[in-house]
């Protein structure tokens, strides 16, 4: 079966994990991996695992994208760079997967929006954050059953798994998080708050989610949703489970979900980093899909 | 006056101390948050006629604390703010800023307020969440100081590392937090001299104190030996677990001890007595929940969520506390006080799961 071929820009853990995950995909195939450290890990690693390499950044790859058909790219890399990145792959066709708090595409949570996107044929999408794709879920699985008032999350992650990106752009997290849980969540105010534990050996990533309905929660099918949102996310991330809740307090919903990762490059307690890259792989195979069944054909976008 | 042989080895007379009050933000934690803008000011303006020469003012978790998480207060912060600073005469107003859940925009509104100091706080091994935040306050012109929480899960060395980082970030001030109030005065010496021997003569060095087990007093006095100039304290001691070091015991000792503050100590012991104390919801001593904290090394704020976690699904406050402390649980976690309280009450047949019912 055809398959269509991916670029990974950024060569760090998010990267490396990603290669893994692509390799397992029926309808994806990871060809380019793209750095700006020649002796990184990340390079080396890619190289043993068969894809192509440049440590001259985005630019190393740009001469090879039209023969090697590279149709999706994932830019893991910051917010700083990733508009530059999604103009010029953008501009020779290739669809842009935001792993970046960068947020210049729409919103991506795949459980709960993916398929309004694919069908748009968006040329660039945004994966929010750690967090988001944690918690968002579940605050459309409240707001299907009835109204949001406000939603707030907090997510406990571990301090190995926290990067120096996300270290030195916590407001940037913040910011990003908040708005999709009003955006995709669907609630009408939202707030996210991250804690970075340093706990040894390190605690799995945590996520408490607090909605506040307008009315009464209606408990019996505000459980079931909750439930059956979590086996959604399940088929990508395996290792998303809850803890406890739904719990009612008054007009308070609270669900304590854990995510524990499936430990292929990233180890298991980094959830918040491989529901990440499943994220977006789930998200790059459902336009794989529709790009194999004629669907959408990505075009060039003029250079601006 | 003071009898001579009752001084103690190391002469700290002469020594120069700044004061920072803290019952209007530390102290929002003991009364969850519910700290009237009348009462703000009231308390502001008493510890300004007394001469305390820096009060922080905001809720509990600081900028951007408002939410379900950390409670919601009477007021904003903003007006907060805007209702105490115009009042003081000689008083400087701070903030404090947790990032990962204050930002950049919170702190510019507080300044745009009127606050001209910030605590740019992390937990004790994560200073490197603040470089954007710590420049920030600095491009504001903002006294700014590094805040290391939970100072006894660090290491003196560790410490010292995380914060030769924030002064490296433009942090001028930093302090060692004793967040759970578990420290004795050894390790305050410890953290603080090891502070002292790696940053640069000019950056200053700070104690913040829970009063835990005791040693508020004991353990600033012991950071001022140490080399720290700027000591945490709140008036009444009114703030998280079993509050902070009183401030007009504190300003006592000093003064027995020449160490000069140059706050008014009678008009502090008035305040405490007239003032704070009937403000207090509770009595704020150490008390079987704040000695746990203190002993377990669990973060002063849980306390009066534990309590409540407790009421709701029957499991001790004290067996929670002890499994948080367990579960190495910082500050910020309060979330999983309620998981915590919940996975307990499950173990011991007092809960249900949900799957359990309807699957």
């Amino acid at each position: 079966m055809k398959k269509i071929k991916c670029a990974l820009i950024g060569s760090g853990n998010i990267g490396t994990d990603l290669i893994y995950k692509i390799k397992r995909s029926k309808v994806l195939e990871p060809v380019w991996m793209v750095g700006i450290d020649a002796t990184s890990e990340g390079l080396a690693r890619a190289r043993a695992m068969g894809l192509k390499t440049t440590a001259d950044g985005l630019d190393g790859l740009l001469p090879h994208v039209l023969q090697d058909q590279i149709q999706i790219a994932f830019d893991a890399t910051s917010a700083y760079v990733h508009a530059e990145n999604s103009r010029k792959l953008n501009a020779l066709g290739v669809m842009m997967i935001d792993l970046t708090p960068a947020a210049i595409g729409p919103l991506c949570v795949p459980t709960v929006n993916l398929r309004q996107h694919a069908d748009k044929g968006e040329m660039n999408v945004n994966m929010i954050s750690c967090a988001g794709q944690a918690t968002i879920p579940i605050v459309n699985a409240v707001v299907q059953v009835q109204t949001v008032g406000y939603a707030e999350i907090v997510a406990s992650l571990s301090s190995k798994s926290v990067g120096p990106g996300t270290r030195a752009n916590l407001d940037e997290f913040t910011y990003t998080t908040s708005d999709a849980i009003v955006r995709v969540g669907g609630a009408r105010r939202g707030k996210a708050l991250a804690v970075i534990n340093p706990a040894d050996p390190p605690v799995i990533m945590r996520n408490t989610i607090n909605c506040i309905t307008d009315d009464e929660p209606d408990q019996a099918k505000i459980i079931d949703s909750v439930l059956a949102m979590i086996k959604q996310v399940q088929q990508y991330v395996p290792g998303y489970r809850l803890v406890n809740g739904p719990v009612f307090d008054g007009k308070r919903v609270s669900v304590f979900m854990e995510v524990t990762g499936l430990g292929d490059y990233l180890p298991k307690y980094a959830g918040n980093l491989d529901i990440m890259t499943a994220a977006a792989c789930r998200t790059a195979e459902m336009f794989a899909d529709e790009i194999l069944a004629g669907n959408i054909q990505l075009t060039a976008k003029e250079l601006a | 006056m003071m009898n001579a042989s009752l001084n103690s080895d190391v002469s700290l007379r002469g020594r120069k101390v700044l004061l920072h009050d803290m019952c209007l933000r530390d102290g929002m934690h003991a009364k969850r948050e519910q700290i009237s803008i009348e009462q703000m000011v009231q308390v502001a303006t008493a510890l300004d006629e007394a001469g305390v020469p820096l009060l922080q003012v905001t809720h509990g978790a600081g900028l951007g604390g408002a939410s379900l998480q950390h409670g919601f207060p009477l007021a904003t912060n903003e007006e907060y703010l805007q209702a105490v600073v115009p009042k003081m005469k000689q008083a400087k107003v701070s903030v404090l800023l947790i990032p990962g859940l204050g930002t950049m925009r919170e702190l510019q509104s507080a300044y745009d307020c009127g606050a001209s100091s910030v605590h740019v706080a992390t937990h004790c091994t994560e200073a490197d969440t603040s470089p954007q935040h710590i420049a920030y306050a600095r491009k504001l012109g903002m006294d700014t100081t590094g805040f290391l929480m939970m100072a006894h899960l660090n290491s003196p060395e560790g410490l010292a590392q995380q914060g030769k980082l924030m002064e490296s970030y433009g942090a001028p001030t930093i302090y060692i937090t004793d967040s759970a109030g578990y420290m004795l005065p050894a390790d305050v010496k410890a953290r603080v001299s090891a502070l002292r021997a790696v940053l640069k003569p000019e950056t200053e060095i700070g104690f913040h104190g829970h009063h835990n087990l005791g040693m508020g007093i004991a353990n600033s006095i012991a950071a001022i030996e140490a080399g720290a100039s700027r000591i945490d304290a709140s008036v009444a001691g009114l703030g998280a677990g079993a509050g902070n070091t009183p401030l007009e015991v504190l300003a006592a000792v000093c003064e027995r001890m020449g160490i000069e503050t140059g706050v008014d100590l009678f008009k502090l012991m008035d305040m405490a007595e007239d003032m704070i104390v009937p403000m207090m919801d509770h009595l704020v001593r150490v008390d079987r929940e704040s000695l746990t904290m203190g002993y377990a090394g669990v973060y002063s704020t849980f306390v009066l969520h534990a309590k409540r976690a407790a009421l709701r699904f029957g499991v001790p406050a004290r067996d929670i506390l002890v499994e948080l402390g367990r579960k190495k649980m910082i500050g910020g976690q309060e979330d999983m006080i309620e998981d915590t309280a919940m996975t307990m009450a499950k173990e011991r047949g007092l809960m249900k799961d949900v799957t359990s019912t309807s699957m």
